[in-house]
């Protein structure tokens, strides 16, 4: 097999990398949110629960969740296991880059200086109108290269999927690399995955350049 | 006079320590009231209680006749989050560190708040923005950013940003404590020309040169207890009190 088909067979596979990684954003931004608010919550069990759920999902590897998602309903409910293998790939990369997320997002707001939202609430802000307007757009600006970190890290992981035999872009470099027994879809691989990251970082560098305006 | 302000029986603790003791105060209008004592004393937590940032375990809060807080049974009963929103834009305040909103240009700082919460319009809060801006001597930074400003600056916009939303009374949480020494004066000619202009305000400071200048009645507190008060030149030069005495003397620093 010549690089170039190689090349063009994995480049196949590029599309649902991107669908996973892009997927996995769409959800797992806002999830986050979510999750950090509830781990945030007064309600002690609210908070305790979502701590504990947090927990595990960081202390877990994400390949043993990837596995669960996808085959668990099988063997818990004898539910047989999709043939379209993006829905459990997205929602396992989700939920657990949610929890990712969530922490992030907790160490953004809980770094907000008091004083902010006291400003606010003199001048009469309602809690949403101070959260939305004064606390969200600072803390996306402090937490942005944490959350850079994170994107880095999904472009690599989203080669997990082989583990469901998701045939993304790594999935397939590995079977021919088997097939082939050649080292060199690994590399075209890696290589793949480096110039996605260089765009990520270009594009967050702008990102937090965009909110350089202000200290 | 009218009563703009009035605390009744005030009490809070903060665990088991109690920090205001049945306190009594009351503004009328188009009065300056200091409020001084040494740290700890409870001043900062009575302007805190007064600007609805603490909540008082027993007492009245009232202002312009509107009840925020109703004591009953000894224990402070708040008005509805409705009635309470109405009682915030009555007031306005100056914080120690400013809190200007760093993400927002010094125009903006002062803007939102009426257009958002006042549901005033555009152009109207403009103009007054920009002449509050001007009588503040910042005409010029409308488009800079706090950061670019200097703390005595900073200060300035907070007051105009205070002063936006039209409020009946203003509160100053010791406006110069965070200055350097310098600049101190920039906000004391901006609180001396409000007086001027008939402002009621109520201001915590450790200026007692400047207290005994542009108030008309001077608090001392300690301990959580009205000490002494009285006319600013009675207090000040004049006190009666121990303590008062031995404030004063270690303020001006014998």
């Amino acid at each position: 097999m010549t690089l170039t088909t190689m090349i063009l067979k994995m480049g196949d596979g590029f599309g649902k990398t991107c669908a996973i990684f892009f997927l996995t954003l769409l959800f797992s931004l806002p999830l986050g949110m979510v999750v950090a608010l509830l781990r945030m919550s007064k309600n002690r069990l609210i908070s305790a629960l979502t701590r504990a759920v947090i927990s595990v999902l960081r202390g877990t590897p994400l390949m043993l969740q990837l596995l669960a998602v996808t085959y668990g309903p099988y063997y818990l409910f004898g539910i047989s296991v999709s043939r379209n293998k993006l829905i459990p790939v997205v929602v396992a990369f989700s939920i657990n880059y949610a929890a990712y997320f969530a922490e992030i997002y907790r160490g953004g707001i809980e770094s907000m200086p008091v004083g902010q939202y006291e400003a606010a609430q003199v001048l009469g802000y309602t809690k949403f109108q101070t959260f939305m307007r004064i606390i969200l757009p600072q803390v996306i600006k402090r937490i942005l290269p944490s959350v850079t970190n994170e994107v880095v890290t999904l472009v690599k992981d989203t080669s997990m999927a082989f583990t469901v035999s998701y045939q993304e872009m790594f999935t397939i470099g590995k079977q021919i690399a088997n097939s082939q027994t050649s080292f060199v879809p690994f590399l075209v691989a890696g290589a793949f995955y480096y110039v996605f990251n260089l765009l990520v970082d270009f594009i967050m560098g702008r990102a937090e350049k965009h909110l350089s305006y202000y200290r | 006079m009218k009563k703009l302000l009035e605390i009744n029986h005030c009490r809070k603790s903060f665990g088991g320590l109690e920090v205001l003791k049945d306190l009594n105060i009351s503004v009328e209008e188009s009065q300056v009231l200091s409020i001084i004592g040494p740290s700890g004393s409870g001043k900062s937590t009575l302007l805190r209680c007064a600007t609805l940032l603490e909540t008082m375990d027993g007492g009245d809060l009232i202002y312009d006749g509107l009840y925020a807080a109703r004591d009953q049974g000894g224990k402070a009963v708040y008005a509805s989050p409705q009635e309470l929103h109405r009682v915030r834009n009555m007031f306005g305040l100056v914080f120690q560190n400013f809190n200007l909103f760093p993400h927002y240009s010094v125009l903006k700082n002062i803007m939102e708040a009426p257009m958002l919460v006042q549901k005033r319009g555009r152009k109207e809060v403009e103009e007054e923005a920009r002449s509050l801006l001007e009588q503040m001597g910042l005409a010029d930074r409308a488009d800079a950013y706090p950061y670019q400003l200097s703390g005595g600056q900073q200060q300035r916009v907070s007051i105009a940003r205070a002063l936006a939303m039209k409020p009946k009374i203003l509160f100053f949480d010791e406006p110069t404590s965070a200055l350097d020494p310098e600049l101190t004066w920039e906000i004391l000619r901006v609180i001396r020309m409000l007086a001027e202009e008939k402002m009621t305000m109520v201001i915590v400071t450790h200026e007692m040169a400047f207290a005994r200048e542009v108030s008309d009645w001077v608090v001392f507190m300690n301990d959580g207890i009205i000490v002494e008060q009285g006319d600013p030149r009675e207090v000040i030069d004049h006190p009666t009190q121990e303590r008062t005495i031995q404030f004063l003397r270690k303020m001006s620093g014998d």
